[in-house]
């Protein structure tokens, strides 16, 4: 029934991940300020439910959905709304937020609110619990939870499959979410199961976590038909076209997704916050973080809340070193670099990564000499070399058009292998955001 | 032997010539189009630049206008008045009214006033810095400086000044549009030269935020609205924005009280001062 454990193409990238991979997950003091955007996840922004000068307290529900592919958003901390107003967003924008004070001396308790019992729950009764939740894939694209667990009727889904690869370097969220929390993962897959109606899950970890695989192995209960699944390490085998490819041998369709081949693919980490907000009764209003990289004094694995600024976050690690030079949000192939410390931590981010000057000056580019390695290097076989020199003449319209752009998920993995160091996946990212904004969909 | 084989290939290479020959002009006369001869002289006359800034898709399809009596010789806007004249008189039309149109930019905030929050070292594009936490400028709305506008542009008209904004030439400017296409954060705008009040910003950002990322940002405070005459100016979204369907109300008044100039008079070229040491460092 299982794949070859393999897909084609692909980079090895160094992994990185010891400075955090055995460090345990801790808590943060509360900052004096939450910043939390009405557009935190794939959809409709929220709709806020305060205004200025309302005292809230942590776990309230400030923000209602926007639509069906929307989630609710809570307040992560007590204190008084600021205001709504226009704060700095990881994309880069300035975005409307609610921005609240935080009590100097709250004892910010946890209040219970959603039914902790999900058993009794019917599917309708959980999918609405869930996005009441506000939960979002924490993987990175904070895609709504309730959305992808309702597949539409016509659509017959005969496997979860839960990803625990973590293919980027740097980051070890979903790794210790595993080593600590192995109950809270397998109770979301039970959930899981229920809402879709099916008994088989898979669990696909990549081979450089082995204590990982071991405790979720050990901890499996009797009655649960989850399999834990070691993968080749190898980058982008977390993206979830390839990890369908290489657990199950099956292959999403160009522009489809991985319903169209019966599917569900989830984080472990977001599976973790299903379990968790039943378990704890409180909404998502933290997030585990990975902050690393040779730029901060002590690398660590947090649980912040959702909305603390990044420049709270770094001092919550000792800081920056004299020699920081960049800040990644998410992995450093695929997040992209902020050039704000006051943008907060979305439910969707993953790890800030902060890189030293040596790593991150970008070298000289040199003309493309046509070696072929971005070719061999791309896990969804485009033509990089190509499509890179189309976007150096602004041929935004023929690399859609011809040369598929739209199934690049700019992984990075032509600009890693380039010898002349080409910013490909740069250039099809900016060739991506020209064309949305001219009303193309990619 | 081999003579009678020369003489059947010669034969019946030719008839096959002669048969398609009369196919092709029997096909000429029954499928021909006819075109006004006007049109490609006229196309000659005309500067061939196939800008698009007359509003059709180039030269020969703004000819085709101009001999069906759809367009106007002053259509054209990167002809000379001379050269307008000339089509006028080829084509026995009247010239029309030239409504000269250049672009502005919606932006001061140049490296001396402007913050730069943190540096970009990629690919030197606006685009491509857009793309990566906005470009790293303060104000997410301003310019970003790398001259994306300026090597669009196909007659010569914007140059960077020595604080990274774009300077228009008016007199160069044929208002076709390039630049109002390619600029990421759609700084630039086509306006009648006659449009003289300008709100240099477009942060939505108010009050002393907006200032301390740009000091010739508009916070909004409105004092220029109250100062015009009524509806000349809206505040929109924390904006000043000028109603230009009222121009012939617009005075001096609503920019003398802006306080951090936001608001401006243009007459000729945008930012005066910076166009004079631009000269100075070409001579």
């Amino acid at each position: 029934m299982f794949g070859k454990d393999f897909f084609r193409n692909g980079v090895h990238p160094p992994e990185a991940k010891d400075l955090t991979a055995d460090v345990p997950i801790r808590r943060v003091p509360f900052p004096s300020q939450i910043v939390l955007p009405l557009r935190q996840h794939i959809g409709a922004p929220s709709v806020p439910l305060v205004k200025k000068g309302d005292r809230v307290e942590r776990g309230d529900k400030i923000a209602k959905a926007g639509g069906f592919v929307s989630v609710a958003i809570h307040a992560s901390a007590s204190g008084t709304v600021r205001d709504i107003e226009r704060r700095p967003h990881p994309d880069g924008s300035y975005s409307p937020a609610i921005v609240i004070d935080v009590e100097a001396h709250s004892a910010q308790m946890p209040r219970p609110r959603i039914i902790p019992r999900w058993e009794g729950l019917s599917v309708a009764e959980l999918l609405q619990a869930i996005q009441d939740g506000g939960l979002v894939g924490m993987g990175g694209a904070a895609f709504p939870t309730h959305v992808k667990l309702s597949p539409p009727a016509d659509q017959k889904i005969d496997m979860v499959l839960l990803n625990g690869c973590e293919c980027e370097p740097y980051l070890t969220t979903d790794h210790r979410t595993m080593v600590e929390y192995p109950e809270r993962v397998h109770v979301g897959t039970r959930i899981m199961m229920k809402v879709l109606g099916i008994s088989k899950a898979v669990i696909g970890i990549e081979r450089n976590k082995p204590d990982a695989i071991k405790i979720m192995r050990d901890s499996v209960p009797a009655d649960l038909d989850i399999e834990i699944l070691p993968l080749t390490v190898k980058y982008p085998q977390g993206a979830e076209k390839m990890l369908i490819k290489a657990v199950l041998d099956r292959e999403v369709p160009e522009g489809g997704l991985p319903m169209n081949v019966g599917v569900v693919v989830m984080n472990v980490a977001s599976v973790a916050a299903i379990a968790e907000i039943f378990e704890t009764g409180m909404p998502l209003i933290e997030r585990i973080l990975t902050v690393t990289g040779s730029g901060i004094k002590k690398p660590r694995n947090l649980i912040v809340p959702i909305g603390m600024k990044l420049r709270d976050v770094l001092n919550a690690c000792g800081g920056l070193t004299d020699d920081a030079s960049k800040i990644v949000m998410g992995g450093p192939m695929m997040g992209p670099a902020q050039g704000n410390l006051d943008t907060p931590i979305l439910k969707g981010t993953s790890g800030v990564v902060v890189l030293n000057e040596a790593e991150a000056h970008p070298q000289a580019t040199y003309p493309c000499i046509k070696c072929g390695h971005c070719l061999d290097a791309c896990p969804v076989f485009l033509d990089p070399q190509h499509l890179g020199s189309l976007g150096l003449h602004r041929n935004y319209m023929e690399m859609y058009d011809k040369n598929h752009l739209s199934t690049c998920m700019l992984c990075g993995c032509c600009s890693y292998v380039c010898p002349s160091h080409i910013p490909l996946s740069h250039l099809f990212g900016v060739a991506k955001a020209t064309l949305r904004s001219e009303g193309v969909k990619v | 032997m081999s003579g009678s084989a020369l003489l059947v290939s010669a034969l019946s290479l030719g008839g096959v010539c002669t048969a398609f020959g009369i196919f092709i002009a029997a096909a000429n006369r029954k499928l021909r189009v006819w075109e006004d001869p006007r049109i490609n002289q006229t196309e000659e006359l005309l500067p061939g630049t196939n800008c698009g800034a007359c509003g059709t898709p180039g030269c020969h399809a703004f000819a085709e206008g101009l001999v069906a009596g759809q367009q106007q010789p002053s259509g054209c806007t990167v002809m000379g008045p001379d050269d307008i004249a000339d089509v006028a008189a080829y084509l026995g039309v009247d010239a029309g009214e030239a409504n000269k149109r250049v672009a502005r930019l919606l932006c001061a905030g140049g490296t001396d006033v402007a913050i730069q929050q943190s540096t970009y070292e990629g690919h030197p594009s606006c685009q491509a810095a857009a793309a990566v936490s906005g470009g790293g400028k303060g104000c997410n709305w301003g310019c970003l400086g790398l001259a994306d506008c300026a090597v669009a542009c196909d007659f010569d008209a914007i140059h960077m000044s020595d604080t990274g904004l774009p300077i228009v030439a008016p007199d160069l400017c044929t208002a076709c549009n390039d630049c109002v296409e390619i600029c990421p954060k759609d700084l630039f705008v086509l306006m009648p030269i006659e449009q003289e009040l300008l709100v240099q910003c477009k942060s939505l950002v108010e009050g002393s935020p907006a200032q301390d990322l740009c000091a010739v940002a508009c916070t909004g405070c409105g004092i220029c609205a109250k100062d015009a005459e009524d509806g000349l100016i809206d505040m929109v979204d924390g904006l000043a924005v000028v109603n230009y369907d009222k121009n012939e109300l617009a005075t001096h008044a609503a920019i003398e009280r802006c306080p951090t100039k936001a608001i401006v008079w243009v007459e000729g070229a945008q930012f005066p001062e910076q166009q004079k040491s631009l000269r100075s460092f070409a001579v």
